[in-house]
C-alpha cells in the first residue's frame, strides 16, 4: 500500500494530480446541486409572495 | 457603398485631428511604458535585446487598447451611432470605416515609432524592417479586436475596465506569430512564414470582424 | 422555415428540464463507473513506463481533462451561436452552464500537466510551450465570457453579447491549435490520430480510452445537472414551473 502511495517518490506528483481532478469534479457536482436548491427556493418564495396571506387569528376577548 | 465608406472615413479622420490629444496620448503611453522596462529590469544591452521585441509587442497591444477603447462611446452618446444604424449604409461598412480611421491616426504613428524604440532596446538594425512589417500586418487585426471589445461593452457604464480582459486573450495568436517573426529575423532566418500567417489573420479579421462588431453594436444600442 | 418537431421540443424548457432530470442519474452512474475503473487500472494495474516511470500515470487524466475543456468551449460557442441566431433562450442556458465546468476542467488540465512536467522535464511551467499557452488561453477565454456576462444586469443582453464573444473566441481555437504543428518544444506529437495507428501499446491504451469515455460522460453529466438549475432560475415566474412546484415535484 505504501508503495502505491509513494510510487518510488513520484507519488508526490501523481496523487495530487488525480486528487485535484477529482476535487474539480466534486466541486462541479456540489455547485450544480447548490444552484438548483437556491433556484427552487427562490421560485417557491416567489409563488408564496403572490398567494394571499391567511386570515390573521382574532384573539377571543375573555 | 465605397462612397459611404470614404465619407465616414473622412469624417472620423477630421474629428480625430480636431482632438489631437486623443492621437498623442496612446503614442506617449507607448513611449513612456516602453522606456520603463530598462529602468525596471536592467539597462544591460544583452538583457534588453532578449526582452525587447516582446516588450514592444505587449506595449503596442496595450496602447491600442487605450486608443480604441472609447471608439464608439462618443457616437453612442450623441445619438449619431443610431443614425448610422438607421441609414442605408450597411453597419459593417461603417464600422470598417471607423476602425480604419482610428488605425490610420493612432496605430500607424505607433508602428512608425517602433523602429526607434527597437534601437533603444539594442535590437540589431537588420531586425527592424521585419518588426515594422509584422506590426503593420498585425495591427489591423488588433484594431478590429479592440473595436469588438469596445462594441461589446458599449452599454456598460464601466465598460472600459473589462475590455482588456475580453480582448487580450483573443490577441494571443498575433503575439505568437509576431514574436516568432522577430525571433527568426534575429537568428538571420527568413521570417516569411509567420508574416504570411499575420497577413492571413488580418484578412480574416478585416473581412469578418466588422460583422461581429456590428452585431455587438446593435445589442449595445437598443 | 418549417422546423421539425424535435427542434421545438428541444427549445421547450419544461421538456428539457424533465429530460435532464431523467438522464442525469444514468450519466452520473456511467461516468463514475468508467472513471473509477479507468483510474484503478491506470494507478494500480498498468506497469510503470520504461522511460517515465510512475509519473506517466497522469496520462490517464491530463489529456482527457484538456480534451474535455476544449469540447466544453466548442459546446459553449455552438449553443451560444444557436441561441443568438434563432433566439432560443434554452441554447443560451446550455452555453452558460458549460462555461464554469469548462473553466474548471481547464484548470485541472493545467495543474495535472504542470505536475507531470516537473519530474519529467524539470519544470512546473514552460511559457514557450504551445499547448500550455493554448490551455491558459482557453482558461482566459472562459473567464472573459463569464466576466462579460456578469457585467450585464439584463440577462437577455448578457446572453447575446457573450454569444458574440464566444463565437469570435471559437475561431481562435483552431488557429492556436495549429501552432502546435509548427512549434516543437516540450510536447510530443499527437499520440492518437484518426488516420494513423495509435503509438501506444494496448495495455496502456485501454485505460486511456476508458478515461476518455469517462470524462466525456462526466462532462455531460455535470452539464445537464447545471442546466437544470439554470432553467429553474430563468423560468422562475413561469406557469409550468409554478405548477410543478405546487404539485410537489422538484
Amino acid at each position: 500500500m505504501s508503495e502505491l502511495l509513494s510510487m518510488g517518490g513520484e507519488g508526490a506528483y501523481v496523487w495530487p494530480a488525480y486528487g485535484i481532478t477529482l476535487a474539480v469534479i466534486i466541486f462541479n457536482v456540489w455547485a450544480a446541486r447548490r444552484k438548483l436548491a437556491n433556484a427552487l427556493n427562490d421560485a417557491r418564495r416567489s409563488t408564496a409572495a403572490e398567494q394571499p396571506r391567511s386570515q390573521p387569528k382574532v384573539r377571543q376577548l375573555q | 457603398m465605397k462612397r459611404a465608406f470614404l465619407a465616414i472615413l473622412q469624417r472620423d479622420l477630421q474629428i480625430a485631428f480636431r482632438r489631437v490629444s486623443e492621437i498623442a496620448n496612446p503614442l506617449l503611453f507607448f513611449i513612456i511604458v516602453a522606456s520603463l522596462f530598462p529602468l525596471a529590469v536592467s539597462p544591460d544591452p544583452e538583457h534588453l535585446r532578449s526582452i525587447g521585441s516582446g516588450v514592444l509587442w505587449v506595449v503596442a497591444l496595450l496602447s491600442s487598447l487605450l486608443a480604441l477603447e472609447g471608439l464608439f462611446r462618443a457616437d453612442a452618446e450623441d445619438g449619431s451611432l443610431e443614425q448610422l444604424m438607421l441609414s442605408p449604409v450597411p453597419l459593417g461598412v461603417a464600422v470598417l470605416a471607423k476602425v480604419s480611421a482610428h488605425w490610420l491616426v493612432t496605430i500607424v504613428p505607433l508602428v512608425v515609432l517602433t523602429p526607434a524604440l527597437a534601437l533603444s532596446f539594442s535590437l540589431p538594425v537588420g531586425v527592424l524592417p521585419v518588426m515594422a512589417f509584422a506590426l503593420l500586418l498585425a495591427t489591423p487585426t488588433l484594431s478590429v479586436l479592440v473595436a469588438l471589445g469596445a462594441a461589446l461593452t458599449l452599454s456598460l457604464r464601466r465598460g472600459g475596465a473589462i475590455v482588456g480582459l475580453l480582448v487580450l486573450p483573443l490577441t494571443a495568436p498575433l503575439l505568437i506569430f509576431g514574436t516568432r517573426a522577430i525571433d527568426l529575423a534575429l537568428y538571420g532566418e527568413s521570417a516569411v512564414a509567420p508574416l504570411y500567417l499575420l497577413a492571413a489573420l488580418a484578412a480574416l479579421a478585416v473581412s469578418l470582424g466588422p460583422v461581429a462588431i456590428a452585431a455587438a453594436l446593435r445589442v449595445g444600442v437598443e | 422555415m418549417k422546423l421539425p418537431r424535435w427542434f421545438h421540443l428541444f427549445g421547450s424548457p419544461p421538456f428539457v428540464y424533465r429530460l435532464a432530470g431523467t438522464l442525469t442519474p444514468w450519466l452520473g452512474i456511467v461516468a463514475c463507473t468508467l472513471l473509477i475503473v479507468g483510474a484503478y487500472m491506470g494507478l494500480a494495474v498498468v506497469p510503470p513506463d520504461a522511460v517515465q516511470g510512475e509519473v506517466y500515470r497522469i496520462l490517464y487524466i491530463h489529456p482527457q481533462t484538456a480534451y474535455v475543456s476544449m469540447m466544453a468551449y466548442v459546446v459553449m460557442a455552438i449553443t451560444a451561436g444557436i441561441g443568438y441566431i434563432w433566439r432560443i433562450k434554452l441554447a443560451h442556458a446550455v452555453a452558460v452552464s458549460a462555461a464554469p465546468i469548462g473553466a474548471s476542467f481547464t484548470f485541472a488540465a493545467l495543474v495535472s500537466g504542470s505536475l507531470w512536467g516537473r519530474p519529467t522535464w524539470g519544470t512546473y511551467w514552460e511559457w514557450g510551450d504551445p499547448r500550455i499557452m493554448f490551455e491558459t488561453l482557453l482558461l482566459f477565454l472562459f473567464l472573459s465570457y463569464l466576466a462579460l456576462r456578469a457585467a450585464f444586469e439584463d440577462r437577455d443582453k448578457a446572453d447575446r453579447v457573450s454569444a458574440i464573444l464566444a463565437v469570435v473566441g471559437v475561431v481562435n481555437v483552431p488557429i492556436i491549435h495549429y501552432s502546435v504543428l509548427w512549434w516543437n518544444t516540450l510536447h510530443q506529437g499527437p499520440t492518437i490520430s484518426k488516420l494513423g495507428s495509435p503509438s501506444m501499446a494496448t495495455e496502456f491504451l485501454i485505460p486511456f480510452l476508458i478515461m476518455v469515455a469517462g470524462f466525456t460522460f462526466c462532462f455531460y453529466w455535470l452539464l445537464l445537472s447545471r442546466l437544470k438549475a439554470e432553467i429553474v432560475e430563468r423560468e422562475r415566474d413561469t406557469r409550468w414551473l409554478q405548477d410543478a412546484l405546487q404539485g410537489g415535484r422538484s
